[in-house]
């Protein structure tokens, strides 16, 4: 954590979305899906850049490992738009990495279900 | 410090890089339990995530011809469940409305299946909350909510009532309970498996 002195859990009611986001529209949502997985890039690969205080928080909470997109906006009660507009700013200024979830054909793979079975039949007997 | 929310070790998804993320959704209509069973499964408190809506209003008889609009705010509840190495799990509980198209677009997208959450005692509730899996094509098994854990009493009225597939899956389950929450998570991903052989 930077120390900065970000916003407070009620910034989300105090300040307009579209503030927030500089008016940027929603990314591509093949990219950051509600599960897409997001980390912070290490530190040399990141463009120098003045980040809102919003940007930071959420950088700061990818800080330390992978969280999904959907798991950040729980996390900073912002709305799920929002996140994903900050995300997609971050991502384009290098100071994120995401790893989206594996395309999928219908029906689903067998491979991961076996894995899924597996996993929950060794967790919860 | 800012007050940006410090997380623990444990609420990061362990070995993030190497993961792949899916997700099954818990659908059913409102207070059937969808939040009590992804909560009893989750490795994480489950979290929410907010959406405001912008829909049209249901009465459309302004005078002046203008169609009215309001916001509404849709809150999903999820979970997650560490499966391997390789997978890490989501679980969406997801609201029955028609109403909120894009919430369900987003939510259906790539999704395994979903556990449909039924409440033996408000049967109809839980049409349009089907009609919208299939129209959305997921696999669906049915769980049975019986909070007293009693076996259900009349299966084949259930999925007449429901007007089931005679290979959809119905399970009964006390969405309070880990292991019984499990068993039903379990059942569906079974007949997912059976849907690709």
């Amino acid at each position: 954590m930077t120390g900065h002195d970000g916003w407070e859990p009620e910034a989300p009611e105090l300040v307009r979305p579209y503030v927030i986001t500089k008016g940027r529209g929603l990314p591509d949502e093949e990219h950051l899906s509600l599960i897409t997985l997001v980390t912070a890039s290490a530190e040399d690969t990141r463009r120098p850049a003045r980040l809102s205080p919003e940007e930071q928080s959420l950088l700061d909470l990818c800080s330390a490992g992978y969280l999904s997109v959907a798991e950040i906006a729980g996390h900073t009660h912002f709305p799920l738009g929002v996140v994903r507009i900050l995300l997609a700013s971050l991502k384009e200024g290098g100071h994120i990495m995401t790893r989206p979830p594996v395309a999928r054909a219908r029906p689903a793979d067998k491979e991961i279900l076996e894995e899924v079975l597996n996993g929950l039949r060794a967790k919860f007997g | 410090m800012g007050s940006a929310p410090s997380l623990g070790e444990r609420d990061y998804v362990r070995g993030g890089a190497t993961q792949t993320a899916v997700k099954i959704l818990v659908v059913g209509h409102f207070a059937v339990g969808k939040t009590t069973l992804i909560g009893s499964i989750s490795e994480i408190e489950p979290l929410s995530t907010e959406e405001t809506m912008t829909q049209a209003a249901e009465s459309v008889d302004d005078l002046k011809g203008v169609q009215g609009k309001t916001t509404t705010t849709v809150a999903m509840d999820f979970g997650r469940l560490t499966i391997s190495d390789r997978v890490v799990l989501y679980l969406f509980g997801t609201p029955g409305q028609q109403r909120f198209v894009q919430m369900w677009e987003d939510m259906a997208r790539g999704a395994l299946g979903a556990l449909v959450l039924v409440d033996p005692e408000r049967l109809a509730d839980s049409f349009p909350v089907i009609d919208l899996i299939e129209q959305y094509g997921l696999d669906y098994a049915i769980a049975v909510n019986h909070f007293d854990g009693a076996p259900l009493r009349d299966e084949r009225a259930l999925r007449e009532a429901l007007d089931l597939l005679d290979d959809t899956p119905v399970v009964t389950c006390d969405a309070r309970d880990e292991k019984s929450s499990a068993a039903a998570l379990t059942t569906l991903v079974r007949y997912l498996l059976d849907r690709t052989r």
